[in-house]
């Protein structure tokens, strides 16, 4: 016999409403920041994973086989309680007064996620024909700018689905922020959880949160590649 | 123009290229034919260093492809390159192809090179296609935006590997048009070509290579009516008349 008395109210309004957008506005914006971030820094890593100078592919293959397989929980906590202690106290007084936290989450998620995304994107490059980068070199091109305007716009359009998945992974990741006390969705629905006891209703309305975000995630990245990178399959 | 002087290039063992001795005038047009594995293809992208050289000597619009000091990609940007499979860029339309180079290499306005590449895209009759995309265009197509993406440079020198030999027989002579209206246009060209019809017609020389080594040099006439070597004899026998070959 269910016993139990759904109180959706307590979520839709007033003092527990507030609590879960802001918890909605701060995993929004840590998505979004590390989701910017870890791209830009997958795309710098995975150049480097194919350089011709041997130090720098080594480095690179090091980053990525040391960020991709240690856990990101791990990575988060090395961030917020580990880097702490060698940074200059004059950082330190900064951080302390802006808020450590979410700087810190950011920067695990952001280089954990990039680890990632630096092997989709090589394995993007490795099936661009040799050709490509053949016309380029001999139109003049140097190899990092065959790279930049020739490769890299032909690899990213086949990297998208697990680009995608990367970008979905960030934003369910973020939530792990809540256990270095980013006041993110889960965080949140964990407090309106402890004050009202409303487990159920609290929960429910951080996975719709989260089942949202990642629809529009991935209907975004799929209007831009329809509309902007796929033009010239059109027929 | 181009100076070879006892060029040897090796892939691991195998013997590409055998004391390769070849003077280019500016203007010339020189037809490298032979047999495939010959090096004929190989002869030519030296000449850009898509394949550097092992030995010898390769002077190139007076730059020293021997000399590390050379910047290669400045010598790339003097000399055309028309590829076999055209690969063209196939993200960008036919117009972006065409000023993707002039505009990041020769910092040339955008504006400007969009009026060259439509006057070169005039030229080989395809200003209609200026904003299709590779992959809409017939093959004949798509290798003359690849030859006007390569004059787009304004190089000095073009060479051509096999341009027509992916191409459908219907569309190998609108490409062979525009690499003859080059031709007299005074363009130092190189071309690897089974086209004999053009080499007979255009070519001021040619040079028959096999096994890497150079068996003949001499302008069309001579070396289609009076081959001197047994090899050159027979390749063009089967060129010429393949449903007769020397079959036991």
């Amino acid at each position: 016999m269910l016993n139990y008395t759904f109180n959706w109210s307590i979520i839709t309004s007033g003092q527990y409403f507030d609590w879960l957008v802001t918890g909605l506005l701060t995993t929004l914006k840590l998505s979004a920041v590390s989701i910017v971030l870890a791209f830009v820094l997958g795309l710098l890593i995975a150049v480097m994973r194919m350089a011709h100078n041997r130090p720098v592919r080594w480095f690179a293959h090091a980053y990525l086989e040391f960020f991709r397989n240690t856990p990101l929980l791990v990575q988060i906590f090395f961030w917020y309680f580990g880097s702490y202690k060698i940074l200059p106290t004059f950082i330190n007084d900064w951080l302390n007064e802006t808020g450590f936290e979410f700087a810190a989450a950011a920067i695990a998620l952001t280089i954990y996620t990039s680890a990632f995304i630096a092997e989709d994107i090589r394995s993007g490059v490795l099936s661009i024909p040799k050709e490509q980068m053949e016309a380029a070199r001999s139109a003049g091109f140097s190899y990092l700018r065959s790279m930049q305007y020739i490769i890299l716009p032909q690899a990213i359009r086949i990297t998208i689905p697990p680009l995608v998945n990367q970008f979905l992974n960030v934003a369910k990741n973020s939530s792990l922020a809540m256990t270095i006390g980013v006041m993110e969705m889960t965080y949140q629905a964990r407090q309106v959880e402890s004050y009202t006891f409303r487990g159920f209703e609290a929960f429910t309305a951080a996975t719709v949160v989260y089942l949202a975000l990642s629809i529009v995630i991935t209907a975004l990245v799929n209007i831009y590649n329809e509309k902007v990178l796929m033009a010239h399959k059109a027929a | 123009m181009i100076t070879f002087k006892g060029v040897h290039k090796w892939f691991k063992k195998l013997h590409v290229l055998n004391d390769i001795n070849l003077h280019i005038t500016p203007g010339e047009v020189l037809v490298v034919c032979g047999p495939s594995g010959s090096g004929k293809s190989t002869l030519i992208r030296t000449i850009n260093q898509l394949e550097p050289i092992n030995d010898g000597s390769l002077i190139v619009d007076g730059m020293d492809l021997s000399d590390k000091k050379t910047d290669i990609n400045k010598l790339r940007a003097e000399v055309g390159f028309v590829f076999q499979q055209f690969n063209l860029y196939p993200h960008l339309s036919v117009i972006g192809n065409i000023t993707l180079a002039p505009i990041k290499i020769r910092n040339i306005p955008k504006k400007e090179a969009e009026e060259q590449a439509m006057a070169l895209l005039t030229r080989v009759g395809l200003a209609e296609k200026r904003d299709a995309y590779p992959l809409q265009l017939s093959g004949g197509q798509q290798q003359r935006v690849a030859i006007a993406r390569a004059l787009a440079m304004k190089p000095r020198i073009m060479l051509f590997d096999e341009p027509t030999s992916a191409l459908d027989p219907e569309m190998i002579g609108e490409v062979l048009a525009v690499m003859k209206d080059l031709a007299l246009s005074g363009m130092t060209m190189l071309v690897v070509t089974h086209e004999m019809g053009f080499a007979r017609e255009v070519a001021h020389r040619v040079v028959f290579m096999d096994n890497g080594v150079i068996l003949e040099e001499a302008p069309p006439e001579d070396f289609f009516m009076r081959p001197q070597h047994e090899r050159a004899k027979q390749f063009l026998r089967q060129l010429l008349t393949p449903m007769q070959c020397e079959c036991p």
